[in-house]
């Protein structure tokens, strides 16, 4: 027995050595592959981020430099000048506010009715739960364009009914309840699937507790959506603060516009400074660079939660 | 004995099934509250109004009082397909851009994704490179390209052209289709990465490594093992892709604002809405980029809904 033991373990010991070397082999290739494909991807980096060096780098430089000597010129002067115009000029502080006033209080009731409806989707069972789900998930991917016709009526009605036109139309308030409608429609969705994934028990326990549904909420499972709530809600900032449709159409006081919208306008004002514009467009994209630097985690988390269920 | 046993169940699944059923009135309420708000907001600030403009792409209406309705049946429709000639040349911009998306610009995301999933060497440079674009707003992506594609930008600067002479790019119909495409890429590449890595980290690295050992290529294993893999992932970009090819609108707003220097659907309602008067053309615009994301739509719900409905 030991006689045969042996001689299947030479044997196989000899296939190993074999399928080792063919490995290596293919390895060696590989690794050779490897270094090629980095290379080829590597170029293909820097070009992906040149565009927002060479923005950066523009901004950087008086605009009449490059009048006088071209953009090719070699930098006489490189400071924020730029910057501290542009802060100034285009009133940046000021369309910062109406970002924060519009972004803020949406993101905050995006991510609150869309957990109370993933909640009760998922937690109670009524028959039209699924339908619910439907619902939501499907309204969030209608193109804005179709709905924005009746909106933009209804919001006028509705302001003519309060004797303020512009309770709705024109208001911060009527770009936040429109992005609200929307997104929490991806909210609800993937809060659902992340709450199917939180055992039973701790809700029927709660339950046997005699929790009133109130509590069950915002005691129990809440604190359990902390960090599908931290990554949508960075996605969420992220994507009404680059928000551009609503916006424009829903206002029509510039100084009321957030600063994305705001930097339509100013590219036909101040095309004559092209330089001071591309200040205005990197401090305009500082936020979103700070979401990029800092929160990269919960930002890609959050736009993948929504296309990989788990 | 067996009965026995049934008999002390029974009471207790009773009891349970009795807890879940009954809710105290503030429980009835609260869930109602729960459900209610979100429900009624989507319903009414999307759901609605899509209806609405449905309907309206199939009247004549000024816009102002709603008893001015008219009855049109099809007669914005016909005006748009037969008496309209952009209508035909937005499609057909459309399509361009679907057919860039599908066949180079999603590829390539994929492909990307693939390779830096490989952990080549400077993976997570380069995913931070592309991923960059993503956090961008269109409108700070309109004034980086901007920078570079203007008279006096970089590529003319290399060119060796002056002002007078310059390429322009945004204005020549030469070439401003692929320019678009090309930002619009830069963009959509990192996006559909950041996806597809997100799902090729749940593939089975065991399933790639006996791959590997069977002495399968690189591309053999891709097209074999990991893409068929990846199927749900597979749909999600593909529906992703077609939305975003046909809602796109920002980019080209940007750039022309709504005079519209490159027809696209997307503008196009918009251009009828804020122009145009009695007839609801833009009402019927809608609705054809509506009925056109009618199908990537559900299989997008299909996909996600699978384990739901069944």
């Amino acid at each position: 027995m030991s006689v045969t033991e042996n001689r299947v373990d030479k044997k196989a010991a000899e296939k190993a050595t074999q399928a080792e070397q063919k490995l290596k082999r293919s390895r060696g290739a590989q690794a050779v592959k490897d270094r090629i494909i980095s290379i080829f991807i590597g170029f293909f980096a820097l070009a992906w981020l040149f565009p927002i060096i060479w923005t950066f780098y523009s901004s950087l430089r008086p605009y009449k430099e490059i009048r006088a000597g071209g953009v090719l010129s070699f930098p006489k002067e490189l400071n924020f000048n730029n910057y501290i115009e542009a802060i100034s000029r285009m009133e940046l502080p000021t369309y910062f506010f109406n970002t924060a006033l519009i972004t803020l209080p949406a993101v905050f009731l995006i991510l609150l009715l869309g957990s109370l409806m993933a909640f009760v989707v998922t937690r109670y069972s009524f028959k039209a739960n699924v339908a619910l789900l439907l619902l939501f998930t499907a309204g969030n991917l209608l193109p804005p364009q179709l709905v924005f016709i009746p909106v933009f009526k209804m919001y006028l009605a509705l302001g003519d009914l309060v004797g303020d036109r512009r309770f709705l139309y024109d208001s911060p308030f009527g770009v936040i309840l429109i992005h609200v409608a929307f997104q929490m429609g991806f909210a609800t969705f993937v809060l659902s699937s992340y709450m199917k994934t939180i055992p039973k028990e701790i809700s029927e326990s709660a339950l046997v507790d005699g929790a009133s549904v109130f509590t069950h909420f915002f005691r129990v499972m809440l604190p359990l959506l902390r960090p599908p709530l931290a990554s949508l809600g960075v996605l969420m900032t992220t994507w009404i603060y680059n928000d551009f449709f609503w916006a424009l159409v829903l206002m029509s006081t510039d100084s009321k516009r957030p600063i994305t919208s705001a930097l339509g306008r100013l590219t036909g004002e101040f095309v004559t400074d092209y330089n001071l514009l591309a200040a205005g467009a990197m401090i305009a994209a500082l936020p979103t660079l700070i979401v990029f630097f800092v929160l990269r985690k919960q930002f890609i988390s959050g736009l993948t939660l929504g296309s990989t269920k788990g | 004995m067996s009965s026995a046993a049934q008999l002390e169940k029974k009471p207790v699944k009773r009891q349970k099934l009795k807890k879940r059923r009954t809710f105290s009135r503030t429980d009835r309420l609260t869930l109602g509250v729960f459900i209610g708000i979100p429900t009624f907001l989507h319903v009414a600030l999307v759901w609605f109004p899509a209806m609405a403009t449905i309907y309206l792409s199939f009247t004549y209406w000024t816009g102002i009082h709603i008893g001015d309705i008219q009855w049109a049946g099809f007669a914005n429709y016909e005006n748009i397909f037969f008496n309209t000639p952009i209508f035909w040349d937005a499609l057909r911009v459309n399509v361009v851009w679907l057919v860039w998306f599908g066949v180079i610009a999603t590829p390539l995301g994929i492909l990307l994704a693939y390779q830096i999933d490989r952990e080549i060497r400077g993976h997570k440079f380069y995913q931070s490179a592309y991923y960059l674009p993503v956090v961008l707003s269109l409108a700070v992506i309109g004034v980086i390209w901007n920078f570079l594609l203007r008279p006096d930008g970089l590529v003319n600067g290399l060119l060796g052209l002056e002002i007078s002479e310059a390429v322009s790019f945004f204005g020549d119909d030469r070439y401003n289709i692929w320019v678009i495409l090309t930002m619009a890429s830069w963009r959509h590449i990192g996006y559909i990465m950041l996806l597809y890595l997100a799902g090729l980290k749940a593939v089975d690295a065991t399933l790639r490594e006996a791959a590997s050992i069977d002495g399968a290529t690189e591309w053999q294993t891709f097209k074999k093992v990991v893409f068929p893999a990846m199927k749900p992932v597979n749909i999600i970009v593909i529906v992703i892709t077609i939305i975003e090819s046909l809602r796109a609108f920002d980019l080209i707003y940007i750039i022309y604002g709504s005079s519209g220097g490159l027809p696209i659907l997307g503008v196009l309602v918009f251009q009828n809405i804020a122009g145009e008067g009695a007839s609801m053309k833009g009402a019927a615009y809608a609705v054809i980029l509506f009925l056109l994301s009618i199908v990537p739509i559900v299989s997008y719900l299909r996909q996600q809904f699978k384990e739901d409905v069944s």
